[in-house]
């Protein structure tokens, strides 16, 4: 592997990726609403449809029911969809598909049928877009046996996860982030394919495990690095596989740096991090040195100003605090 | 892969007697699942399919082995009329890992990969879009195979029906929709449910081309799935076919059937598809009553020997349990 980097776009890193998909195996198609005339309702797919034609890039009616399903069909009958839905709020439109059919089909039929459909939908809060355009549905999807759940919080992932999820046999939920598709990040220049089984540490330390996923990673990378200038070493766990957990990455972490916090912006009852806490509990709780914290979004319908948006979600300044207090500073 | 166009029904004693043996074996398979109900072999959910096997089996012979079959959890009679074997249905209703689906899906999912046969969906109207992707997969891949859709009037209600219908149409894909209209979404009748009753002008709503037919005569079945089939296959564009019908039992094992009148279901026997293709098939000499006797002893062995073969299964272990929740790393 080169050490060569290049800057790019989160949002590029996705085109990119979704083009490598598409180029690799004529079985792949996107279908999507807006992904094809509009170039997709964040640009991500702008230029695919001229480049590889309305068969791969297709436009799909405001159905979401529909076409998710439509989705799984055309998986279990030898194609390679990936199906955008435009953002996770109206991925609830889809749930039926979604676990009824996709998670459900191949345990239902004794291991018979398989349903390798990729489902990316936008997720996140951060645009000042109000209750309705601003969830966080990761633990909803997390919580379904049989589905594989990927959150992209990173620029390398955006451009990998979904080279990988096209050659699992199962099905596989991306979560993109909307709030992250301008920002910039170095990748390397030969990126691609990614390992979509285990969490990556993605900032090393001793005194801290910062647990995380989605737009919580790069809020936990700049909490670690404004820690470190006052001495704290903070390490930052990347989830990325929501389902089904990597636990021996993030035990690992936590039995080296004997503190855990676990950051994300769902909502706190019921979350991701209630079940990671949980599992610190079950097997590393003789190596904590400190009770388990958790920052997750404020339970709350997310109002449309601002600085009201921002402090339902925790920012870099709240984990930076939470961990003093950890620390016991 | 190509798979050949259907000819035209040519009914013949041979056929005729086949066809018979099917519905009869639907008709007995199913009475006989009721009295295993009754003794707590079968638990759970039993949808009972008794009057209308002449939708199962008028459609099914019409398509070929590479059309792929999509189901609600009303679907005995689409198993066996596809050609699944009886002892792997009754064993599936019996729990048993003989059963069609490792015993795990239960009579309402019936399943059967290698006859096309997908299932078994008992989320009503879940099963429409699927089979509209499969439909477009076949597009895709230039197959000539057709995917066959069967559901319920109940499912025209919901809002996957007419995502799946408009899909269809928009793409040009190669799906039969075939409406088993049996009068009553579990237990509340048509008049209640729908604003506009005769279910051909949905498709019309979305320039599909559709069409009614007796569900309770068989012949009249097999000429409009014979007819639909081809359209559908040789133009690649999606067909609406309802098939009016009546369930002579109750929606399931639990149902009181408070909504309709005894006389309502008398009325409805009289119309029963079985003696009415034994009629035909006596007129036109191509039995007598003992060949008519032959096939219903013909049924009962093998309604037995399912029985004995789902009686004979074994409980999947506990360890087994967790399996297919993901694929087997080989």
């Amino acid at each position: 592997m080169s050490t060569a980097t290049i800057k790019t776009t989160y949002r590029e890193a996705l085109k990119q990726g979704l083009r490598e998909a598409l180029a690799n195996d004529e079985r792949v198609f996107l279908m999507g609403e807006d992904v094809g005339h509009y170039g997709g309702a964040f640009a991500v797919s702008k230029g695919l449809l001229q480049e590889f034609g309305e068969d791969r890039i297709m436009d799909v009616p405001l159905s979401e029911s529909g076409f998710v399903g439509a989705g799984i069909g055309a998986a279990m009958a030898g194609m390679k969809p990936v199906v955008e839905v435009m953002t996770v709020n109206f991925s609830l439109l889809a749930m039926d598909q979604i676990f009824n059919n996709a998670a459900t089909l191949h345990h239902m039929t004794g291991g018979q049928l398989n349903v390798p459909v990729v489902i990316r939908m936008s997720s996140g809060i951060g645009r000042q877009l109000a209750a309705q355009h601003s969830h966080s549905w990761e633990p909803f999807y997390a919580h379904v046996p049989g589905l594989i759940v990927l959150s992209a919080g990173t620029h390398e992932d955006a451009r990998g996860m979904l080279i990988s999820a096209l050659k699992s046999p199962d099905p596989v939920i991306i979560f993109e982030y909307t709030f992250q598709l301008n920002t910039e990040a170095e990748i390397p220049s030969d990126a691609g394919a990614v390992d979509i089984t285990r969490a990556r540490v993605r900032r090393e330390g001793r005194d801290i495990s910062l647990i995380t996923y989605g737009l919580g990673v790069q809020k936990c990378l700049e909490a670690a690095g404004a820690l470190a200038v006052e001495g704290i070493e903070a390490e930052v766990v990347d989830l990325r596989v929501l389902r089904p957990l990597d636990e021996e990455t993030f035990l690992a972490s936590v039995r080296k740096t004997h503190r855990a916090l676990l950051v994300e912006d769902a909502w706190r009852s019921v979350s991701l991090s209630s079940e990671i806490t949980s599992r610190i509990m079950e097997k590393a709780f003789y190596d904590l040195d400190a009770p388990v914290q958790r920052l997750c979004g404020l339970e709350v319908h997310i109002p449309y100003p601002k600085h009201l948006e921002e402090a339902c979600v925790p920012q870099t300044a709240d984990i930076v605090l939470e961990v003093k207090k950890i620390m016991g500073l | 892969m190509q798979s050949q166009v259907a000819e035209p029904v040519r009914l013949d004693a041979t056929k005729a007697k086949d066809l018979l043996y099917k519905m009869i074996l639907i008709r007995r398979f199913e009475e006989k699942a009721a009295e295993e109900y009754t003794k707590s072999k079968i638990r759970g959910f039993l949808h009972l399919y008794i009057g209308e096997e002449a939708v199962a089996v008028g459609v099914m012979q019409a398509l070929t082995e590479k059309d792929n079959i999509l189901n609600t959890y009303r679907e005995h009679g689409h198993a066996l009329a596809r050609g699944m074997d009886a002892g792997a249905i009754m064993a599936e209703m019996f729990g048993k890992q003989q059963g069609c689906t490792r015993g795990r899906g239960s009579s309402m999912h019936l399943f059967d990969a290698s006859r096309n046969f997908f299932g078994g969906n008992a989320i009503v109207g879940g099963h429409l879009p699927v089979a509209v992707g499969m439909a477009l997969a076949s597009k895709k891949q230039h197959l000539s195979n057709i995917t066959c859709c069967f559901f319920g009037e109940g499912a025209a209600a919901e809002g996957e029906f007419h995502e799946a219908m408009n899909l269809a149409a928009l793409w040009q894909v190669p799906v039969l929709f075939v409406c088993e209209n049996n009068g009553y979404a579990m237990g509340t009748a048509l008049r209640y449910t729908h604003a506009e009753q005769d279910l051909v002008k949905r498709g019309a709503a979305y320039g599909i081309t559709s069409s009614a037919v007796d569900g309770m005569d068989l012949f009249a079945v097999m000429e409009a799935a014979e007819a639909a089939v081809l359209q559908v296959r040789t133009t690649g564009k999606p067909y609406f076919l309802v098939c009016n019908t009546y369930r002579f039992r109750a929606h399931s094992m639990f149902d009181a059937e408070l909504y309709r009148e005894k006389s309502e279901v008398e009325k409805w026997k009289k119309r029963d598809p079985i003696p009415q293709v034994e009629q035909f098939m006596l007129q036109q000499a191509w039995i007598d009553e003992d060949g008519i006797g032959e096939i219903r002893q013909r049924v009962e062995d093998e309604v037995q020997r399912a029985v004995a073969f789902a009686e004979a299964g074994t409980a999947e272990p506990l360890e087994e349990l967790t399996r297919f929740v993901y694929t087997e790393k080989s």
